[in-house]
């Protein structure tokens, strides 16, 4: 089945069952890597993306849902050369070990902050589930703020 | 060195013996057969020693690299795992290189280069180990390519300066690309005197990770990112029952699915090769299997077949007298950890080419010399036919210590022609994990009339951790007699004690088990922190004075004492109850590097909540500050997570869970808001780092519970409900 949608702002058609999770489309057919997979059950996060700009896992979302639709991953999330002010704070707080599952939780971060521009510790804990088994979760929680911080001066 | 040349002429000179002493303080075959009296003396030695590097390549000129472009690859013998190594060595190669550290690229070795380590990236001991080898390489290297460049400028080479990469002498200019450029001669001089520590920019200093970029960009650094030209891809089953065995398989509605190039039967499993990954996992998904499934097992036959008692005893430790079980005034408690999982969230996999009898593999290994043996044996083909890349881990945590599977993907790629890529599925990370095995403690006690305890014993029984790993020749725990890695943490670190000893029951369980990251301390320490923190109580005394009255004199004793005082200094240390809060603490050495904890501890609702924990270590020179941080913070959360979050379960026979959630994990609202690190240089080298932090956490958090609620919980994870 041909499917046609925006991938990081240029649009994309592609020919697969249309039932392949957007994940497989995006690392192994456009080849974009920055989306990892985790667990294929929509449990760890590390797959996040966005799809017309709410995070998604995408290793559970069925590319025909993905028709006509703007999506963002990691590659797409600065503007050119300019890092987004998540990416700015999370280079601030040096906050990746491995980072395997560092852009999940970026992608995760970065539509947060569209909902919420000033979150509370609360708000994150509710909000950011992903999992990180080097367990960065102490810096990402100051990376958070000091994104919300950015993106607030920025605007 | 060479411009993207292998060096013609080796030079004889080498930098440093190869070890009799590996990881962990193994020793090399061949060298150990001793009584008992001897052996404990070696676990005593294992647990202070840090060994040196063990690796195969002793020729500096096989590490450095120097681009056209005056960038040096450093061909890193370690891979990186998330540890910050790769950022340490390059600190530490621009220091005595001269080179800016942006100047540097550190990639890991792989074996065609030769330069890997023969034992692992594992133990904490990447930095411990290298330190002083990759500065002597690196000195020797800079008086190298200052010899090569008075030649070139006929001037004298003790003239000439360094930095940046850049020589200068005499008004004269030359990079260090143009002096090496068309060397041919790579003999060595000796290795000149090292640098002042003071004089260093980069070392012991804070600076960021220099994969940094990489990580927050996305770039496709993974082995799940590697890729091979028209490769395929492939998905494996194996056996789902603990213990079981293929029977048989009915594979034909799966090879005509969408996709599918082949299937294959092999030893003990099969493989599903298809056009794309959603392809082979729908094929796999049509495989009808029978397996033979010997033993059913159960959580509570693993518990009577596991248990102080049960295999093969060791004495581990022994000081003074033993007590007698139920004796008078003998306290006894009884303590349990779980089956744990690696749940790293990079699955393991690989990419591996087959071709006239050669192969290449490309993966996330901790071992890349025993992957090689693997590939090689499995194809049987010499070991010079298998090249095995390194790439970056998305974790390691001792879970890529046998990465067997390599030779999985190259049986594939032989099968069908083309280069073969496949990974587990969660499912299959979950149950053919190597675990962190179950363990079963008592520890046995007995105080004076002042309330101190005048005798401790540590009991414990564990599967395997370092017997039976691919890590180790299969003989060694039959010569050692006991499992180093079981034994971490084990011992009773208190010396001023009259009377102690540990004893270790060992017994290898029906499924894997294997390393996971600080091995045996975990447990250990959750146990003996536990029992300290119950005997302070009764005599009605404050926990850290407590354990100050146990400590001895001597160096080692020192640095553990003053660890604990500056913890509870620094925490503001208090033995009260408030509420529904109170603090807990607990210290433990591991690997020659003392840590304490203070955590402060809430419970609302039953649910235990870590608030902020107050870390004191003593890791001797933090080559970068930062990223030591950054490991304590990482142990203390996996820390939380297995001491109160983390349980697998043997279920009729299989294990479970097989996802992430039901294998509840410390998430983003378990972690403490508040991490407080702070380092103690003891002695002037970099001691091990990344696992001692998990070793007070567990016990720190029981014994502020036992304030919080009166109870003692003696199983982990600790749970209130």
């Amino acid at each position: 089945m041909k499917i046609t949608f925006n991938i990081n702002g240029k649009s994309q058609s592609v020919d697969v069952d249309e039932h392949t999770p957007l994940l497989w489309v995006v690392r192994d057919v456009l080849n974009l890597k920055g989306t990892k997979f985790g667990c294929g059950k929509a449990a760890c996060g590390a797959c996040t993306l966005h799809v017309d700009g709410e995070a998604v896992r995408s290793c559970s979302y069925p590319i025909k849902f993905a028709e006509g639709k703007e999506v963002t991953t990691i590659e797409g999330l600065g503007e050119g050369d300019n890092l987004h002010p998540v990416q700015q704070a999370w280079m601030e707080e040096i906050v990746p070990q491995c980072g395997y599952c560092q852009p999940g939780f970026m992608m995760a971060t970065a539509a947060l902050l569209e909902k919420i521009p000033n979150p509370t510790d609360e708000d994150i804990d509710n909000n950011i589930v992903n999992i990180c088994r080097c367990a960065t979760y102490y810096r990402m929680r100051k990376a958070i703020h000091r994104a919300a911080e950015i993106k607030g001066t920025n605007s | 060195m060479s411009n993207n040349t292998k060096p013609k002429n080796k030079s004889r000179r080498r930098f440093f013996l190869k070890a009799g002493l590996g990881t962990m303080g193994v020793l090399a075959l061949g060298t150990y057969v001793f009584r008992n009296p001897m052996r404990r003396k070696i676990y005593e030695l294992s647990e202070t020693l840090v060994p040196p590097y063990n690796g195969s390549g002793t020729e500096a000129n096989l590490w450095f690299e120097m681009t056209k472009e005056n960038k040096l690859i450093f061909h890193s013998p370690k891979v990186e795992m998330g540890q910050g190594t790769f950022t340490g060595f390059a600190q530490i190669v621009a220091d005595e290189l001269d080179l800016n550290i942006n100047q540097i690229i550190v990639k890991a070795a792989e074996t065609d280069t030769g330069i890997i380590d023969g034992m692992s990236t594992g133990g904490s001991l990447s930095i411990a180990s290298m330190y002083q080898p990759i500065r002597e390489m690196a000195a020797t290297m800079r008086e190298k390519i200052k010899l090569e460049a008075a030649k070139k400028l006929s001037i004298d080479a003790s003239s000439i300066k360094t930095a940046d990469g850049v020589l200068t002498a005499e008004g004269k200019i030359m990079t260090y690309a143009e002096a090496l450029a068309e060397v041919t001669d790579w003999s060595l001089p000796d290795t000149p005197e090292l640098r002042p520590f003071s004089s260093y920019k980069y070392i012991g200093k804070p600076i960021p990770r220099t994969d940094l970029k990489a990580k927050i960009v996305g770039e496709p650094i993974f082995g799940m990112d590697a890729e091979m030209p028209d490769m395929l891809h492939a998905a494996v089953i194996r056996p789902e029952h603990v213990g079981s065995s293929l029977k048989s398989a009915d594979t034909s509605v799966a090879e005509k699915m969408p996709g599918v190039v082949k299937v294959v039967q092999m030893d003990g499993w099969i493989g599903i090769i298809a056009e794309s990954f959603p392809q082979a996992l729908a094929a796999k998904n049509k495989v009808k299997v029978e397996w033979d499934i010997p033993t059913v097992w159960t959580e509570q036959s693993l518990r009577d077949y596991l248990k102080i008692g049960e295999g093969d005893k060791m004495i581990t430790q022994k000081s003074g007298a033993e007590l007698e079980e139920g004796g008078d005034g003998v306290i006894d408690l009884e303590f349990t950890s779980p089956i744990g999982a690696h749940a790293q969230i990079e699955p393991n996999g690989a990419v591996a080419h087959y071709k006239d009898g050669k192969v290449t593999v490309k993966l996330s290994t901790q071992v890349i010399g025993i992957t090689q043996k693997q590939v090689a044996e499995a194809l049987n083909i010499d070991t010079e036919n298998v090249n095995i890349i390194g790439t970056y881990l998305g974790g390691g945590f001792g879970r890529r210590l046998d990465t067997n599977h390599a030779a999985h993907a190259a049986l594939m790629s032989k099968e069908v022609g083309k280069p073969v890529k496949y990974f587990f599925t969660r499912k299959e990370e979950f149950q053919n994990d190597m675990f962190r095995p179950p363990t079963h403690h008592i520890i046995r006690g007995k105080v004076d009339n002042n309330g101190q305890l005048e005798a401790l014993e540590h009991h414990y029984a564990s599967g395997d951790v370092a017997i039976n790993a691919a890590l180790f020749p299969p003989v060694a725990g039959t010569v050692l007699g006991t499992d180093v890695g079981a034994m971490r943490g084990g011992n009773i670190m208190y010396k001023n004690l009259p009377n102690y000893r540990a004893v270790q029951w060992h017994r290898t369980l029906p499924f894997a088990t294997s390393f996971w990251r600080s091995l045996g301390l975990l447990a250990n320490t959750f146990a003996i922190e536990s029992f300290i923190d119950e005997m302070a109580l009764k005599a009605g005394k404050n926990p850290v004075e407590y354990r100050l009255a146990m400590l001895g004199d001597d160096e080692n004793q020192q640095r553990i004492r003053k660890v604990i005082e500056e913890c509870a200094s620094k925490a503001n240390y208090n033995d009260k109850v408030s509420g529904n809060k109170a603090m807990g603490f607990a210290a433990s050495i591991d690997a020659g590097s003392p840590c304490a904890q203070v955590v402060e501890v809430s419970i609302i609702d039953n649910e235990i909540k870590v608030e902020k924990v107050t870390c004191v270590m003593d890791c001797g020179l933090a080559v970068n500050p930062d990223q030591v941080r950054a490991q304590c913070e990482g142990s203390i959360i996996m820390g939380i997570s297995a001491a109160v979050h983390e349980k697998m379960t043997i279920k009729d026979g299989r294990l479970f869970p097989i996802i992430y959630g039901p294998y509840d994990m410390a998430l983003m609202r378990n972690s403490p808001k508040e991490i407080d690190v702070h380092l103690i240089q003891g002695v002037d080298v970099p001691l091990p780092v990344g696992e001692p932090p998990l070793g007070p956490i567990g016990a720190a958090i029981g014994n502020a519970i036992r304030r919080i609620t009166g109870k003692r919980l003696t199983d982990l994870p600790m749970t209130l409900a």
